[in-house]
């Protein structure tokens, strides 16, 4: 089985063109990669570029230099380099993502929220409504919030709705951007659950975790910035 | 995702004499894309829109489009009743203003069944009641069919001007700034419609927007353009959060954030 | 002959020859596109436009001295227009002219087809206000003229639905869309609807003329003539109740004639050549003898 992630001396700056050009690089020779089942933490103090790596990874952010490499039908696929239509169906097919923030969409219910990859990746409607239904409940979400849109959620309602919706299907490789930041305790232990049977099923995941309980729990490896730390003149 | 990609514009220009309307524009879209078009007024995105779908011809540059045989004409040597016969069942322009694309005086269920009758539809019952159920899925109430636009709001009468287009089962839309003139509220309903029909359909469109909201909403990939020219074009996300050209980034930082 | 005299400052029918010369290739085209309006250089007349400056220049350009004219407006010959277009042509040209339907050689009307079967040596010359079917949905001439060209003409249609949904079944009554062997939808005049038939496989010539939109267009004897409809739908002419008060006479159009101010009515024939040579041959109907003020 080929290693699901590759991360090959990936730099990223950012050119502020309203400040009168600064560059400010980011990170610079980032390098690593990520075995099936494990789960690996992206740590070092915050503004360091942590979540401008998971960004590059899903395609959200462009990569200045460097490959990202994936396996996407049978082929190994450079992300960085991919045009949009295929950053689109590995997104759909091999790279989900756990965002900080859930993008609410008005009008569409939660559990449609939480459907919709299943949707796209052709699932029946109502299948995938019903593995939503047990993903929500799982993860404790009132059942009389689901037929709701979220927009009008507390923050950590949304967080679940947003974890349902990166954990319903079975990607190989699973980003997460801090998914437990707003949630009580119990919460936590239910997302904390919801990784080890992805890892179980064979995911690789990259998570930054800020709560220190809950990356003791899942990381089997702390993968460290800081040395990814680009200078002016890197990249 | 299909294999081959239904619309292929190739270096399209339009000079309106020594000024220039948009310069060397090109692109491909697949069958269910949603590409966005942005950029301020004046920088060329309705002379493109006009440009590609053929309601203006453009000084130098090929658009070529793929029939549903599968072959890929070049939609600027097609004979015009071929083009306009494209035009009114395998495509659909959603204006701005639904004045432009609507009959006023004609009523709901007649625009929506123009289309209908257009290609040979000539029983009464049938086409009102293709005319009903999409009358029901853009949200207009079943009661309302015989009544005029006129007689409807701003919303009611783009979310009409909808249904006028997609009842032929077009397989691309055009679309010029289709929230542009309405209140907020009524453009998130708007919205929410589009991306369910353009999902549930499976349509390819083209959007022209100065709202980036719009773009994030409903566009796959979107191109930035600034006097005429392409300045960026790439992943909707990825040019909203990371974008690089300086005239996009005043662009996204102009977002008044609610 | 007073009529000589005059006849003596005009050139025979009142247009010049090289008008005429104009309108006769008019003409000719467009006997050669059925339905097809064809433009022409519609000159001023001595009568206002909507008084028929259309057809008078089509009937000018098509007949000779041997010619016999027959005018009828509303299907009849006794009224204002009818009256003063035959007289006109008595001046101008010092033709012959007639009430019957079978002896006129040509026939100018407004909004009539008679009710007489017409005849290969005939033309019927319609007076046309506005001889674009397509004009109140499309106010665009150069797009009507595109969707002519095109064949797009599902906007007609729209129009009849339009009728079905306020009304339950088409409404319209007169100016009833028709397509002309099998390619061109040609508007045919405000006749009613029930003369549409006639127009179907007519022997005689028939030419349309507008003056003030400057068209002439034209169905060949013996052409296929069909009124557009919905399939659920379809065409039907108007029926009347009862029979023709004077001549007894049913399936011909009737017009309806108000008596009095308490509601006192009788349908007549709107050919009132017809209905006379019924009356001539004995046909009763059911107020005939009677005067219109005697009848309580």
């Amino acid at each position: 089985m080929p290693t699901p992630l590759v991360v090959s001396e990936v730099a990223k700056s950012f050119t502020m063109h309203l400040r009168d050009g600064i560059r400010l690089p980011v990170v610079s020779n980032v390098t690593f990669a990520l075995s099936a089942g494990e789960c690996a933490v992206l740590g070092g103090p915050s503004g360091i570029g942590k979540s401008s790596i998971l960004k590059m990874l899903y395609g959200n952010y462009s990569v200045d230099a460097g490959q990202v490499l994936v396996t996407h039908d049978g082929r190994t696929v450079d992300l960085a380099s991919a045009d949009p239509r295929e950053v689109l169906t590995i997104r759909r097919d091999v790279i989900g993502y756990v965002s900080q923030f859930l993008r609410t969409v008005p009008r569409v219910a939660a559990v449609d929220v939480v459907a919709e990859p299943l949707l796209s990746q052709g699932i029946e409607q109502s299948e995938a409504r019903r593995r939503a239904e047990k993903l929500l409940d799982q993860l404790n979400l009132p059942e009389k919030l689901w037929s709701l849109p979220p927009a009008t959620f507390s923050g950590g309602e949304q967080q679940r709705v947003n974890i349902a919706r990166g954990f319903i299907t079975s990607h190989p490789v699973l980003l997460l951007d801090e998914p437990t930041a707003s949630l009580d305790a119990a919460n936590r232990a239910v997302v904390v659950e919801l990784i080890r049977s992805k890892k179980a099923t064979g995911t690789a995941l990259l998570g930054i975790f800020h709560d220190s309980d809950v990356r003791d729990e899942v990381a089997d490896r702390i993968i460290d910035v800081s040395t990814f730390r680009a200078t002016l003149d890197a990249a | 995702m299909s294999e081959q990609s239904l619309l292929c514009v190739g270096g399209v220009t339009k000079c309106y004499g020594d000024r220039i309307g948009c310069r060397d524009v090109s692109f491909e879209l697949w069958p269910g894309e949603v590409l966005a078009v942005v950029g301020e007024s004046g920088s060329g995105k309705t002379t493109l829109l006009n440009c590609i779908s053929t309601r203006m011809m453009p000084t130098t540059g090929t658009v070529e489009y793929r029939m549903r045989d599968g072959s890929m004409r070049n939609l600027f040597e097609m004979g015009e009743a071929e083009r306009r016969f494209l035009m009114r069942t395998d495509w659909g322009f959603v204006h701005q203003d639904p004045a432009d694309g609507l009959r006023m005086t004609v009523s709901a269920g007649a625009n929506v069944g123009e289309r209908l009758m257009a290609v040979g539809d000539r029983h009464y019952g049938r086409i009102r009641q293709t005319a009903t159920d999409w009358l029901g899925r853009v949200e207009i109430d079943e009661d309302r069919i015989d009544d005029q636009p006129r007689a409807f709001s701003g919303g009611m009468r783009q979310r009409l001007q909808i249904a006028r287009n997609l009842v032929t089962g077009p397989r691309l839309v055009f679309m010029d700034e289709p929230t542009g003139g309405l209140d907020v509220s009524v453009q998130a309903r708007l919205l929410d419609l589009v991306r369910g029909l353009v999902n549930d359909l499976g349509l390819a469109a083209i959007v022209v927007t100065h709202d980036l909201a719009v773009a994030r909403l409903l566009s796959h990939h979107m191109m930035v353009m600034k006097d005429g020219q392409v300045i960026e074009h790439g992943l909707t996300d990825r040019v909203l959060d990371d974008p690089h050209e300086p005239y996009t980034q005043l662009l996204v930082s102009s977002i008044l954030q609610v | 002959m007073k009529h000589q005299q005059d006849l003596a400052t005009y050139n025979f029918a009142y247009l010049d020859e090289q008008t005429k010369r104009m309108i006769r290739r008019a003409i000719l085209k467009a006997i050669a596109i059925p339905g097809y309006q064809v433009p022409f250089a519609s000159r001023e007349m001595p009568m206002p436009y909507g008084w028929g400056t259309g057809g008078v220049q089509v009937t000018a350009s098509v007949l000779g001295p041997d010619d016999t004219l027959k005018v009828i407006d509303q299907g009849a010959d006794d009224t204002t227009n009818a009256v003063s277009i035959r007289a006109f042509f008595q001046k101008v040209a010092n033709v012959a002219v007639t009430t019957q339907t079978g002896k006129a050689t040509i026939i100018q009307t407004r909004h009539r087809i008679p009710e007489e079967p017409l005849s290969e040596n005939q033309v019927l010359v319609y007076q046309v206000p506005i001889p674009e079917p397509l004009r109140f949905l499309e106010p665009r001439e150069t797009e009507t003229r595109k969707m002519h060209a095109l064949e797009e003409y599902g906007l007609m249609h729209v129009k009849l639905y339009e009728d079905i949904a306020r009304n339950g079944h088409i409404a319209t009554t007169y100016a009833y869309p028709v397509k002309v062997m099998g390619r061109y939808v040609m508007d045919p005049s405000p006749t009613p609807k029930f003369d549409n038939p006639k127009m179907h496989q007519c022997a005689a010539l028939q030419l349309f003329g507008a003056g003030r939109e400057k068209r002439i267009y034209a169905i060949p004897p013996y052409t296929q003539v069909v009124s557009l409809d919905f399939e659920d739908h379809p065409f039907e002419v108007q029926a009347f109740d009862e029979p023709c008060a004077l001549c007894a006479a049913s399936g011909v159009y009737l017009d309806e004639v108000v008596l009095d101010d308490r509601g006192g009515r009788m349908f007549v024939c709107s050919d009132t050549d017809f209905c006379e040579k019924r009356r001539e041959s004995g046909h009763v109907g059911a107020m005939s003898g009677q005067s219109g003020e005697t009848v309580q």
